[in-house]
Order: structure tokens, then sequence, then C-alpha cells
């Protein structure tokens, strides 16, 4: 494996008293798209949560070890929250563009409200993100028209390109595709892989056949522990646990 | 293995953090404006319960020329009035919640969906904003109303018949001319309906579904699946409804000041709803400006400003603990 | 009669009486209507409505003066109210899920119902004295304290119904939250908003009680912000205490004015957010 991007190193998290994720630790390599797959309530997606530190915005919460970005670990005192966000980017399960933004508002959000205020360098970002995204020959002649004009596919897509505005180092993904039309889909996965190449990428999945489509590696969680992770490849045809063949071929989950 | 970490261990103040802070303290400008109203209250007014002591709140002689202050018969002024304002205008209200929110409805189902449901269903709406825009009316524009029409209609319709036939009964006493306790009374319960039946309406819209299919399930017909099912379960919400009204009828200024009759001291003890009167407020509103500033005019009428606040805040604090104790339980429950 | 026969025939009635409360609650509002026009209408006239008060006693003269008085009372208040009561509600929407938020909007519930005339006191102690005179900014602040739980309210109310999937994705972005509240959270409900900041400006456009104590009232026009300045409700208050039949019908003229523009901005409202609004207890 390449040097991993992002580590977790015996990661634990809680919702109130419930302890959701235990002791994962885990490698996501750089220019890799890694997937994590498990049942419902397994902690895939507070896992990811904890990689951008969004989790700690639900009250309540609380997690203890290690995520480690490049060499710092991200919840050390002394980095903010909010500086690791741009660095770690993510893309929702449901597409959620700003309500009351165009299409280029919606991409340069990040961008703008960070305080960039050059009109060049916003229409420069935009239409590289856009690009990056697959949207821009759709969208090129109707920028400013609403985000919420836009199909249902379209909608996430301008949701990934908001992402990549801010130049991310690692884009997350939490089951972007679970509300979208098998076409659509495919046409996300097929910006996964183009993705990953200048980015890290970690994807939440329900859909096994997905992770074995589009991921490099694939973690499987269960419970909130990590049961196994290597190759996808690997891990699909010849898994080492027990349990973990058990799920990929359906008998639970 | 790392420490663990709440959310939101912090070292320095970020901006988020001054965000919070400063919302905080606009937020809590409230309390400010509360606290201050207390004070300015009591102590502009400490000259009358010096001299007096509570003898301000029992006594009936009101004069600024002989510096003698009693705020009695404005207290029962405020009293008399509000109580007639729930006792025609909660009943009122009731009736009109009922019809909109639980008779209504059936009427439109039973018209069907064609023209006459239509029509019906746009009659409702119609009807059911009217009782709302009686809220958005200016209480001047009532005392207008009542002073030049509304007070006719109480004298010719009401105050004469019962003064012919139950004038012997004291509190029917007296020749009346329209500008007194029973007018300002009843322009009140006029402008409580709005409130009353709004909440009342939340209410009965509040309980479930699975209450009122046991009483249709039973056979039993629209208005007693209401008397049983609706009336019971929503009571204390509507009885938080009556309270708020009382406390708009309370704090209700310029309507009761206009159709009132301006009474003073003695002769504002309303022992008769056909004479004329005088609440707290409308004292306020008609002697503030003309107190003399070197007497104890202003004090005793801070005074009476204090008294109508006790009420006001005694009244408001219950009638909120009510419908929120009552709306919080409906939607913890519906599940 | 059978059982059943004298069940029906309760539930018809209790039917009818339910329709004649909402007739008998109903006629009012249908008889200020009519008498606001019938006995208004006649005193419009373009000098009724472009000059100060004439001669007391005799026809002639107009209103210019109070509706003058009454939009920089409006205009002033809502400076002082509508960020105060925004800021307030953001407060009690992103961060008042706990016991000292509750504690807030508790009071914001009480002092929304409060006597209008102590709020009227309240002015006067402290800036009618301090100023030395009655004044416009005395009027204003008293309707600002009047205008700020409205707006609160609202505020509150529409922000609460912006998604949280809003917010992730601002924070997700690396932004702040209060950038993120200010520009994508506050920009997504500002039609409830509007519609409170509407909603309360034709209620303090109505209110007279707090300004008797506060700006007096005043034959002449705007004459700055610590002198008296005049209002049309307490126009129409004034006028129709008088004993002169011209005067009376001027009071009818102004209710006219006042009552055209409060229901105005309730109706635009009501049609504007028809179906879109969940009920709001003014």
């Amino acid at each position: 494996m390449e040097r991993p991007k992002v580590r977790t190193e015996a990661l634990n998290a809680w919702y109130g008293t419930n302890h959701v994720l235990k002791n994962l630790s885990l490698d996501m390599s750089e220019h890799a798209i890694t997937a994590i797959i498990g049942p419902s309530g397994c902690g895939k997606s507070t896992f990811i949560r904890c990689l951008n530190r969004m989790h700690e915005l639900v009250p309540h919460s609380k997690t203890s070890g290690k995520v480690i970005l490049d060499d710092t670990d991200i919840y050390s005192r002394g980095i903010d929250a909010v500086s690791i966000r741009r660095k770690v980017g993510m893309v929702f399960q449901k597409p959620n563009p700003f309500p009351t933004m165009s299409v280029y508002d919606n991409v340069a959000a990040g961008l703008k409200l960070n305080g960039m205020r050059n009109l060049e360098k916003l229409d420069r970002a935009v239409k590289r993100s856009l690009e990056q995204a697959a949207l821009w020959d759709e969208v090129r002649d109707s920028l400013f028209a609403s985000g919420m004009s836009l199909s249902g596919g379209q909608q996430q897509r301008l949701c990934i390109a908001r992402a990549l505005a801010v130049e991310p180092e690692v884009i997350l993904m939490d089951e972007p595709c679970s509300a979208l039309d098998p076409i659509a889909t495919a046409k996300i996965e097929g910006l996964m892989t183009n993705l990953k190449e200048q980015y890290t990428v970690v994807i939440v999945t329900h859909n096994m056949q997905q992770a074995a489509r589009v991921a490099d590696y694939t973690a499987f969680l269960y419970l909130g522990e990590l049961v196994e992770y290597g190759e996808t490849t690997q891990l699909f045809e010849n898994p080492k646990n027990e349990l973990t063949e058990r799920y990929i071929t359906g008998k639970f989950g | 293995m790392g420490e663990t970490r709440r959310m939101g261990q912090l070292r320095r103040p970020t901006s988020d953090d001054i965000f919070v802070i400063q919302s905080g303290i606009f937020a809590s400008a409230i309390i400010v404006v509360l606290v201050l109203t207390g004070y300015v209250l009591v102590s502009g007014s400490v000259p009358v319960w010096s001299k007096f002591g509570r003898g301000f709140l029992t006594g009936t002689t009101w004069s600024p020329v002989k510096e003698v202050f009693g705020a009695l018969p404005y207290i029962l002024g405020t009293i008399v009035t509000s109580l007639i304002a729930i006792a025609i205008g909660v009943p009122l209200s009731i009736g009109v919640a009922i019809f909109l929110s639980e008779m209504a409805p059936h009427a439109i189902r039973a018209a069907g969906s064609g023209v006459l449901g239509g029509l019906i269903r746009t009659m409702l709406r119609i009807l059911s904003s009217g009782i709302e825009l009686l809220a958005a009316v200016p209480s001047v524009i009532y005392g207008l109303w009542g002073l030049f029409v509304f007070r006719f209609w109480v004298l010719d319709y009401v105050e004469t018949p019962l003064s012919k036939y139950l004038g012997s009964v004291p509190v029917f006493s007296g020749t009346p001319f329209g500008l007194d306790i029973l007018t300002a009374g009843l322009i009140l319960a006029i402008m409580i309906i709005p409130t009353v039946s709004a909440i009342s309406r939340e209410v009965m819209t509040a309980v479930p579904l699975a209450q009122r299919e046991a009483a249709y399930s039973i056979g039993a017909t629209r208005w007693e699946v209401i008397r049983i099912s609706v009336l019971g379960y929503a009571r204390s919400g509507i009885f938080g409804a009556a309270i708020l009204g009382l406390g708009r009828a309370v704090g209700e200024t310029m309507a009761v000041t206009m159709v009132i009759g301006n009474a003073i001291g003695a002769q504002a003890i309303p022992s008769s709803l056909f004479r004329p009167g005088q609440t707290m407020s409308s004292l306020i509103a008609n002697e503030f400006n003309e107190a003399d500033p070197t007497s104890l005019h202003p004090a005793a009428l801070i005074g009476v400003g204090l008294v109508l606040f006790m009420f006001a805040i005694t009244i408001n604090v219950l009638a909120q603990l009510l419908v929120w104790r009552v709306l919080k339980i409906k939607s913890g429950s519906v599940e | 009669m059978s059982n059943q026969s004298v069940r029906e025939f309760k539930d018809w009635l209790a039917f009818i009486i339910g329709g004649v409360c909402v007739i008998l609650a109903m006629i009012p509002l249908l008889s200020i209507l009519a008498d606001v026009v019938l006995r208004g209408l006649p005193a419009l006239n373009l000098e009724f409505l472009t000059s100060g008060p004439g001669v007391i006693g005799q026809p002639g003269g107009g209103i210019a003066n109070s509706i003058e008085g009454s939009l920089i009372l409006v205009g002033l208040t809502c400076l002082m109210g509508v960020p105060l009561g925004v800021i307030s509600g953001i407060f009690l929407s992103e961060f008042g899920d706990n016991k000292y938020g509750r504690f807030i909007r508790f009071l914001n519930d009480v002092l929304s119902e409060f006597p209008s005339i102590v709020v009227g006191i309240l002015a006067y102690s402290f800036v009618v004295l301090t100023v030395g005179s009655f004044s416009t900014i005395a009027g204003a602040i008293a309707l600002s304290i009047i205008m700020m739980p409205i707006v609160t309210r609202a505020t509150e109310e529409s922000l609460k119904l912006v998604p949280s999937s809003i917010r992730d994705a601002a924070a997700a972005l690396g932004i702040k939250k209060w950038r993120s509240t200010l520009s994508v959270v506050l920009s997504t409900g500002r039609n409830g908003v509007v519609t409170g900041v509407l909603l309360a400006i034709a209620r303090i456009a109505g209110e007279t009680a707090p300004l008797i104590l506060t700006v007096l009232g005043s034959q002449l026009f705007f004459s700055g912000l610590t002198k008296p300045v005049d209002a049309l409700p307490l126009r129409i208050y004034r006028l129709a205490l008088l004993p002169y039949a011209s005067a009376q019908q001027q009071g009818w003229g102004a209710a006219l004015v006042l009552i055209a523009i409060v229901l105005t901005l309730n109706i635009g409202v009501r049609l504007a957010t028809r179906g879109r609004m969940s009920s709001v207890r003014s």
C-alpha cells in the first residue's frame, strides 16, 4: 500500500452513552478509493464523520483516539476543526444544495464565505470544479439558475463540485448514490474513478456491488468494530474472516 | 490511546464563540426590559406606598387635588370588565373553534369535491381568515367604532331591555346610556375572540386521531365525539387559552378608554353594569399626561401601573405554562 | 322521539350554534369595516392627505403630519427592533436548545402579551425624562420593545424550519458557524422573517397607548427626534373625542387610512404565504 493519507488509531466514538465506534484503526491510501461497508447501524457514517470532525457537531457526542491526516492528529489541541473541514470535504446522502443560491453561487459558496472576493479567481474555480464533477457541460449556459432547478443526479454532482471548489485533499462520501437512479449513479461512480487521481476518496456504501465496482480498498465494519480490511478484490473473493464472508454472501444485513 | 474529548473543548474564543455570546446578549435584552420595567414601576410608586401603604389598594377616594389616592375602583373595574370579557368571549371562541376545526371539515367532506364543496371550502377559509383579521384591527379603531356605533347597539338591544325588566337588580340599576362597564366588557369580549379561538383550535386539532376514532367506532355522532373525546382531552389547553384571553383583556387600553365613560374615584366602583367606570389601564391613559409632576399624582398612576403589571405578569405566566404544557404533551404523545 | 333522533338533533343543534358563534364573531369585523369605509371615505380628499391639521372644530385641514409621523416612527422602530429581534431569534434557534434558551423563549412569550401602556410608562421614565420632553425617539423605543418579541418568535420559527442538512453542508465546507448562519441559514429562512417583520409593523402601526405617554402627539410635522410628533392612531384618538362633527369625520378618515395600511399588510402576508406557513400565534 502507498503511504496512507489518512489513518485512524484506536478511534472510539460515542453518542451520549452509546459506544458506536470501538477501537478502529484503519489506513486510507492516497489517490485511492476506500469503501466502508457493513450492515445498518455498524457505524459507517459515524466513522467518516469523525474524519472531518463533523461528529462533534452532534450534541452529547464524544471521541477518543487519533485521526491522522498526513502527519497531524486532527483531534490534537490547537487544531481548528473548521480548517480541517476545508481539507477534508464531504458529500452527503441526500443532495443538499443551498436552496436560495444559483448553481454558480453554490459552487462558489465555500470560497466566498471564506473571504475570496476576486471574481476572476471565483469564475475559474467554479468552472474547474464543475468540470471535475462532470457537470460543466450541462450547466454552462444556466449558471445562474437556481441550484434547486437541477435533477437529483445533477444536484448531487453540484454538491460534489461545491466540495471540490475549496480544493480539499480528501473527499468523504456518505452513501452518495443511495437517493439516485441507476443512470445518475453510474455517472457519479465514473466521476469517483477520475477523482481519485487527484484526491483521496473514502466512500460509505450499503451497496456491495458498488464497492466492488469502484473501490481499491474495502473495510468491513460490524457493530462499530473493524472486522476486515484489504484490497477490494481480495476481500470479496477471498474474505479472511467468517463474518465478512457471511455478510458479502448476503446471509445477514 | 488518546484522551477522551468532549465537544467544544477550546482554549481561545473563536469568532463562533463570539457570535454565540453576542447573539445571546441580544436575546437577553428581554431580561433587561422586564427587570427595568419592574424597577421603574416600583421606584416610581414608592411615594404612594410609603404614604398610604396597603390603603392604596383598598381606598376608593381618588383626588389629585387633595393628594389622596385609592386604586380599588380601578382594580375592580379591570376585574369586572375582564370577567365580562371572558364570560362572553370564551364560550363564543370555543363555539367558533369547534365549528371551524371539527365541524367544518365534516361539512366539506359531506359536500364532496364538486362546486359546492369548493364553495364551502372557500367560504370557510374566508371565515377563518376573518376571525384572524379581527386581531389585526388596531385597538383605537375598536374604540372609535365602540364610541360611535357599538355603544348604541348595546344601549338599544341589551341595556335598555335589561334596565326595563331587571332594573331592580342592583347590577342592572341606573339609567344606561352606553358608555359604561358593560360596553367595555363586551368590546373586550370581541377583541379576545381571535386569540382564544386560535389557541383552542390548535389544542383541539392536537387531539390524537386515536381518541376520536375510539368514539366514532361506538357510533357516536359528530357532536358526541367532540364532547367526549376532543373537549375532554383539550380541556386544560382551552382553559389556558381562556387565561391568555384574560391576560389580553386585562392589558387592553385604548378600546376600553374610549367606551368606559371615564369615571373617577368612588364613582368608578363597578356597582352596576350600566355605570361609567374605569380600568387601571384606561386611568393611566386618561390622566398620565395631565398629572402634575410636582405632586403625588404621577407616583399614584405608576402605582396603579405596578398593580396592572403584577396582574398581567401573573396571568400571562400562568397561561403560558398551561398552554405550553398541553401542547408539549400533545406533541410528545402523538406517537 | 327516539334516542337516536334526539342525538341527531343535538348534533345539528351544536352545528347551528357553532355557526351562530362564527357569525356573531364576524359581525363586528364587518361592521367596523363598513363604518370605517362609509364614514371615512367622505373625509378623504387630497387636502386631507397632504396638509396638516386645520383649525379645530372647523372643516378643512388634514392628517398629513400624522401619516408622516407614523412612517417615521415605524421606520425608527424597525431600525432598532428588527436587528434586535432577528439576532435574538437566531440565538434561540441555533444556540437555544438548553435551559437558558427555554427561559428566554418563555420570557419572550410573556413580553409579547404585555399591556402596552406599561411599556409606555417604561419608555417615559427612561427616555422622556432623560431627554427632557415627549419625543419621537421615546415613542420609537417603546414601539421597538413591543416589536422585538414578535420578530424574535418569527425568526426563531422560520430558522427552525431550515433543514439541518443545509447547516451540515455549510459546516462540511469548512465555513464558520456564524458565517453560515448569517449567509446561508438566514437567507434560506428569510421569507418567514420578512413575514414576521411585516406583521409586527402592522401591529405597531396601530399602537396608541404607549405613544400617548411618549410622543404626546402634535399639530406640527416632524420637528426632530427629541420633539413630540404625531401619529395616525394618536390622531384618531384625539379626533374621536372632540365634540365637533367635522373632527369626528376626520377621525373616521384617519381610521380608514390606518386600517387600509394594516389590513393590506395582513392580507398581503396571508396571501403570499398561503399554505406554506404553519399557524403563527399573533
